[in-house]
């Protein structure tokens, strides 16, 4: 019997036959941590006694949760991580420099990779056909001094795709309609595998967006295939060298296969206060809203700003409504300047946050008011998300985000001329 | 090394809840400082709860608790406040495994009989939930091995400082393992 991807990613950094419920020790190419998980990872790896970390070169520090930081403590914590890092000689990034997962992509993830960061949307980098998961403080410690960690090998789900996205229908209509179909404790333990003849036209962005939200159905990975669109990616990247092609065998057992068109996919939006509360955007038309945020390592990638600037581009955002933009990377902010998109959405009235995770997480840069409403590209909407338990959140495509940032509603981004 | 026998008082928890409603983010800025963050559990979620909640309760929740962030400081927070073991009909992944880390026991069963009140008496290495107010003994799905040994050692960072690895069959052979 063949292997799925999981299987043929942990057996090979196991050296094991690594098959589906069996427990294995694999090495980790990549362990890292942010800002607001590595304070503790740095004092559980201190706890530990070790004199070093295995390998620095495999670890890395993002500072991007609090990025520039809002208050002293965290502006201490960014100090706790950087002098970690100048001690250990591993990766770190500055404030600015963008969001971990999108670092992890533009930087260091290659197929067959085990990736494992202490961030629950780690599984981002399953875009590139690597085993990517997100966990604790205390498991990513222990990677970084032992440079592996343990895994139950999981069960597969095959996500088989064809046809295309139509017009203004994103990848994350896409991501939002599984989780909404799969619940969002209907992948937990197991991994989600992308397949089918549609892959050969989804780009790297698109895929990491699919990626990224993989958690959001529980699920412990979402890993795509490498194939020539992962390797044209990496060679944009500098890392060509990384790339080698990476596909499940033919015969491979998966607990079950979804099979869906992308061609029938319509503008979905997940409503407050959970993901898989997922409705085609016409359900939830009319919605008013106080800001949209457009960012996060979800959505705010060079193709993201691309479809925002297009629906936004010579007009303005509505009055009632704040608009929000963060870059995932500096990478990402360098390349929509040089494009003009950041000319088109400062016109339309937006606001641009630096690279980072930004109004996300509710710590700083957008945190909503008491009953205000906020349709975001991020991947969670769950109560007090950003930070403010009475506030609505709403999720949906960049594209669905700028039609509604001109109206101040809920709009079907397939309206907007 | 934690008790095998856990004896606790029944703490009642819905569905679905997330680990925004155990610890929101917007407190990261203590989570260098967990006497002031563990002031806030469930304060959104569950007002009252930190005075609701004795020592060695027991929470007891439906499906998918945990679910959301990585952040360990979810179950840290959770234990800090007294609570013994979480039961619940399912956990999270990544919730599970850094309760686990912190030696905070889960056990996955059935819930929906427990009532919040109820005395609970949990045997850990068989996986057995006995309710005593009703008499219902709920049998639990299996911990894994290792989770059982890293539990009952008191968590991840004793486990590793004791055995510098993983105690599963072929990480002898690697770079650092002593293990068996």
């Amino acid at each position: 019997m063949g292997k799925t991807l999981a299987e043929r990613i942990l057996a090979d950094r196991s050296q094991t036959d690594a098959r589906a419920g069996d427990t294995v020790v694999a090495r980790v190419d990549l362990a890292f941590v942010q800002d607001t998980t590595g304070p503790l990872a740095v004092r559980q790896f201190r706890e530990l006694g070790f004199s070093g970390v295995a390998r620095p070169d495999g670890l890395a520090v993002f500072l991007d949760h609090a990025a520039p930081s809002s208050v002293r403590q965290l502006s201490n914590d960014h100090i706790l991580l950087r002098g970690f890092a100048g001690e250990t000689g591993c990766h770190i990034t500055e404030v600015g420099d963008g969001v971990c997962h999108q670092l992890v992509a533009e930087r260091f993830a290659r197929p067959g990779d085990v990736v494992v960061g202490s961030d629950s949307h780690s599984v981002t980098a399953g875009a590139l056909g690597a085993f990517a998961t997100g966990m604790g403080s205390s498991d990513v410690a222990v990677a970084f001094a032992l440079g592996r960690t343990w895994f139950r090998v999981p069960v597969t789900i095959l996500i088989d795709l064809k046809g295309d996205f139509p017009r203004r229908v994103c990848a994350k209509d896409l991501a939002l309609y599984l989780i909404g179909w799969i619940g969002a404790d209907g992948a937990t333990y197991k991994a989600l595998e992308f397949g089918g003849e549609a892959l050969s036209r989804m780009t790297v962005p698109q895929r990491l967006t699919v990626a990224n939200m993989a958690v959001e159905a529980g699920a412990k990975a979402g890993i795509f295939p490498a194939d020539e669109v992962t390797r044209e990616f990496l060679v944009s990247q500098g890392r060509g060298d990384g790339y080698r092609p990476l596909h499940a065998d033919g015969d491979a057992e998966y607990e079950r296969v979804i099979s869906l068109n992308l061609g029938e996919l319509e503008p979905t939006v997940s409503l407050p206060h959970a993901v898989d509360n997922a409705v085609a955007v016409g359900r939830t038309a009319g919605v008013k809203l106080q800001q949209v945020f457009i960012g996060t390592c979800t959505n705010g990638r060079l193709e993201d700003l691309a479809v925002a600037a297009d629906i936004l581009a010579g007009k303005k955002r509505h009055p009632g409504t704040r608009l929000l933009v963060a870059p995932a990377s500096r990478q990402v902010l360098s390349q929509a300047l040089e494009a003009g998109y950041v000319q088109r959405l400062v016109d339309a009235g937006a606001v641009i946050l630096p690279p980072g995770c930004g109004a996300c997480l509710g710590l700083h840069q957008g945190v909503l008011g008491d009953g205000e409403a906020c349709l975001s590209t991020a991947n969670r909407n769950f109560r007090g998300r950003m930070g403010n338990p009475e506030a609505m959140i709403y999720l949906a495509s960049p594209a669905t985000a700028a039609a509604s940032a001109l109206t101040g509603e809920i709009t079907d981004p397939r309206e907007v001329v | 090394m934690s008790d095998i026998i856990l004896r606790g008082r029944a703490v009642r928890l819905g569905d679905n809840i997330s680990t925004d409603d155990i610890i929101p983010g917007r407190f990261a800025h203590l989570r260098s400082n967990l006497p002031q963050l563990a002031g806030h559990v469930f304060e959104d979620a569950l007002p009252g709860f930190t005075s609701r909640v004795k020592q060695a309760d027991i929470l007891v929740a439906g499906r998918n608790f945990g679910l959301g962030s990585s952040r360990e400081h979810a179950p840290l927070v959770i234990k800090m406040a007294g609570v013994k073991a979480v039961v619940a009909e399912s956990v999270a992944r990544i919730f599970y495994r850094n309760a686990i880390n912190q030696g905070l026991p889960v056990l996955l069963c059935d819930t929906g009989e427990i009532s919040d009140g109820d005395e609970l008496e949990i045997d850990l290495a068989r996986g057995v939930v006995s309710d005593l107010a009703s008499g219902a003994k709920l049998d639990c799905s299996p911990m894994a091995p290792l989770m059982l040994t890293i539990v009952q050692e008191g968590g991840l960072i004793p486990y590793i400082r004791k055995h510098r690895g993983f105690l599963v069959p072929g990480e002898s052979d690697q770079e650092h393992g002593h293990g068996v």
